[in-house]
C-alpha cells in the first residue's frame, strides 16, 4: 500500500501536537531565510555600486529607488503616480490577455481533439509562432494607429472615455499576440496527450461522444490548460513595455520607464521594473497556488 | 442447450504500418463463447490477443470476417459488454468511488443510487475503505480492483480483460486471481481473458484458446475440467502447463 504518508501524520483530535508545530515553524523559518539569502546579496551588492560610482543616471541607490516604491500614490514626473501606471497597464494586459484566451483555448482544444482541424490550422499556425510580437509593431500601427477601445465602442467623452482610450487596439493586439501561443499549443497538448485508455474505458462503460468529450477529455487537459494560461500570463506582462512604446501611448508602467528614461530619472526606471518583477510574480503566485490546489492529482499521478 | 453469447467468425485484422506496408495481426479467427463460460486466450505477445479483445469490445473494427454479440454484429462499443485493462485505467481526477460509478453516471443513473451500487462494488472487491481516496493513493492491484468494480458495477453481460494483472507482482497477481473466481462464482459473468501467463490461465479458465503469432491464429482449444480452486501443485496442472508451454514453443 502507498497511501501518501502525509494523511495519516494527523495528531489524534482534540489534541495539538505542539512539538511537531514548532518543529514546523523551525523549518519554515530556515527555509524563509535560506531563500532570502541570494536576494539580500544581491541587493547590498547593488548598493555598494551604487554608492561607489555616486551617478544616479547609471545605477541609482536602493534608497533612492525605494523612495519611489514606498511613495506609490506620488505624481511622478507629470505623468500620474506608479500605482495608476500600474493599474493601467494590468488593464491593458488583462484586455489582450482575456481575449488570447476565449481564442486560444477553444482552438486549441478544437484541434487537439479533431485530427482534420489540426492538420487544416498547425501549419499556418506555425509559421506565425517564431515570429517576436513587437516585430508586428510596424504593421499594427498601420492597421490601428491610436485607434483605441474608445474608438471601437464609438464613445467620444466622459469617465468611461478616459478609461477606455488608454485600451489602445495596437497594445492590446501585441499583447494578444504574446499570450496566444503559450495558451494555444498547451491547449493543444493537454488534449492531444491524454491517455488513450482513459478513453478506450470511457467508451466501453458506455459513453457517448459528448460524455468524453466533457468528463474524460476536458478535465484531463484541464491542468495543461491552466499551465499554458499561467505562462500566457507571464508573456502578456513581458509584452507589455513594449507595447507601451508604442505611439498614442501616455501612461502605463512600460511608458512611464522609457520616459523616466528620456529625462534621466533612473531611479523611477529601476522602481518601475521592481514593481513589473512584483506583479509578475504575484500573477504567477496565484496562478500556481491555484494549480497546486486543484490539480494534485497530476502531480501525484505518475 | 447453451446460449453462445459471442461468436467470431472468419476474422482477420490487418494494421497498416506508417511506411504503408501491410502486417497481418490476425488471420481467419473462428471462435464462440457461451454464456457462464470462463475463457482465457493464451499466446505469445504479437499474437494479435488483444486487438481480438479490442475487436470484440467494439474499440476496433476487424479487416475482414465479423464478429457478433448475441447474433448482432459487433459495430461499436456496447455497455453489456464491459473490458479491463491492463494499463490504469481510472480517471486520476476521480475518487474511486466516483471512478466507479462512471457507468451510471453515462446511463443517467440518478447520482444517489449510482453512489450505492457503487459502494456495494467497491465493498465486493475489498476496497471498503478506499470510497474517498484518488487513484494515486492506491497500489497497482488495487486500482486493478477498481478498475474491475467498475466494470461489473456497469452490470455487463460480458466481462472483458485485457492481461488486467500483467503489470502487477507475482504475489498480488495470484492474490487477484483468486478474487477474481470468488467474485466469479457469485454470478458466472462470461469472461473472455487474454495472458501471456500460461500458469494464469489454468488457473481461471474453462477453456482456453492457445493462439500462435505472425499472423495470429487459433492453434487449439483446451477443456480444463479440473475442479476449482485449482491447486498448482497437482501434476495435471503441470503436465498441462508443460504442454501448452511446448505449443507455444512451436
Amino acid at each position: 500500500m502507498k497511501r501518501s504518508g502525509m494523511q495519516l501524520n494527523f495528531a489524534a483530535p482534540g489534541q495539538i501536537d505542539f512539538n511537531s508545530i514548532s518543529k514546523k515553524a523551525k523549518r519554515f523559518g530556515i527555509q524563509l531565510i535560506w531563500s532570502l539569502v541570494i536576494p539580500v546579496v544581491f541587493i547590498a551588492g547593488w548598493d555598494m555600486i551604487a554608492n561607489h560610482l555616486q551617478n544616479p543616471v547609471v545605477l541609482p541607490t536602493v534608497k533612492e529607488s525605494l523612495q519611489i516604491l514606498i511613495h506609490p500614490f506620488a505624481n511622478l514626473i507629470g505623468m500620474g503616480s506608479l500605482f495608476s501606471n500600474i493599474f493601467v497597464s494590468l488593464m491593458r494586459v488583462l484586455l489582450g490577455y482575456v481575449l488570447a484566451v476565449l481564442v486560444a483555448v477553444p482552438i486549441g482544444i478544437f484541434m487537439g481533439y479533431y485530427g482534420p482541424a489540426y492538420r487544416l490550422l498547425n501549419g499556418f499556425l506555425g509559421l506565425f509562432r517564431p515570429i517576436p510580437p513587437l516585430a508586428w509593431v510596424p504593421l499594427v500601427l498601420a492597421w490601428f494607429g491610436i485607434a483605441s477601445m474608445a474608438t471601437l465602442l464609438g464613445i467620444k467623452q466622459g469617465q468611461w472615455y478616459v478609461y477606455l482610450n488608454n485600451l489602445k487596439l495596437s497594445m492590446v493586439f501585441i499583447i494578444f499576440i504574446g499570450a496566444f501561443y503559450p495558451v494555444l499549443t498547451s491547449a493543444l497538448y493537454g488534449v492531444r496527450n491524454v491517455r488513450k485508455v482513459l478513453i478506450d474505458s470511457a467508451r466501453v462503460l458506455g459513453a457517448s461522444e459528448k460524455d468524453i468529450f466533457r468528463l474524460v477529455l476536458l478535465p484531463a487537459a484541464f491542468p495543461s490548460i491552466v499551465n499554458g494560461m499561467r505562462i500566457g500570463l507571464g508573456v502578456a506582462w513581458m509584452c507589455l513595455v513594449s507595447a507601451e512604446m508604442l505611439p498614442g501611448s501616455l501612461s502605463g508602467v512600460g511608458y512611464l520607464i522609457t520616459h523616466a528614461y528620456t529625462v534621466a530619472r533612473t531611479d523611477i526606471v529601476v522602481a518601475g521594473m521592481i514593481s513589473i518583477g512584483v506583479v509578475g510574480s504575484i500573477l504567477d503566485f496565484l496562478f500556481r497556488a491555484l494549480e497546486d490546489k486543484k490539480f494534485a492529482w497530476q502531480r501525484l499521478s505518475r | 442447450m447453451q446460449e453462445t453469447v459471442i461468436n467470431i467468425e472468419h476474422l482477420s485484422k490487418t494494421f497498416t504500418t506508417e511506411q504503408g506496408a501491410l502486417v497481418p495481426a490476425l488471420k481467419d479467427i473462428n471462435l464462440s463463447v457461451d454464456l457462464n463460460d470462463f475463457i482465457c486466450i493464451v499466446g505469445p505477445s504479437g499474437c494479435g490477443k488483444s486487438t481480438l479483445l479490442r475487436i470484440i469490445a467494439g474499440l476496433e473494427q476487424a479487416s475482414d470476417g465479423m464478429a457478433f454479440y448475441l447474433g448482432e454484429e459487433v459495430k461499436k462499443t456496447n455497455r453489456e459488454v464491459g473490458m479491463v485493462f491492463q494499463d490504469y485505467s481510472l480517471l486520476p481526477w476521480r475518487t474511486v468511488l466516483d471512478n466507479i460509478a462512471l457507468g451510471m453516471v453515462f446511463s443517467g443513473v440518478a447520482r444517489n443510487e449510482s453512489l450505492q451500487v457503487a459502494t456495494q462494488y467497491l465493498k465486493l472487491v475489498g476496497l471498503g475503505d478506499f470510497a474517498r481516496a484518488y487513484p494515486y493513493e492506491l497500489s497497482g492491484g488495487m486500482q486493478q480492483r477498481a478498475a474491475i468494480a467498475r466494470a461489473l458495477a456497469n452490470n455487463p453481460r460480458v466481462l472483458l480483460m485485457d492481461e488486467p494483472f500483467g503489470a502487477l507482482d507475482a504475489h498480488t497477481r495470484i492474490l487477484l486471481q483468486k478474487e477474481l473466481l470468488r467474485i466469479w462464482e457469485q454470478d458466472r459473468k462470461t469472461i473472455v481473458f487474454v495472458t501471456h501467463s500460461v500458469d494464469e490461465a489454468i488457473y481461471l479458465a474453462d477453456k482456453i484458446i492457445v493462439m500462435s503469432a505472425h499472423p495470429g491464429q487459433i492453434k487449439e482449444t483446451i477443456n480444463v475440467t479440473m475442479a476449482r480452486p485449482r491447486d498448482r501443485g497437482n501434476p495435471l496442472y503441470g503436465k498441462m502447463n508443460a504442454r501448452i508451454l511446448s505449443m507455444l514453443d512451436h
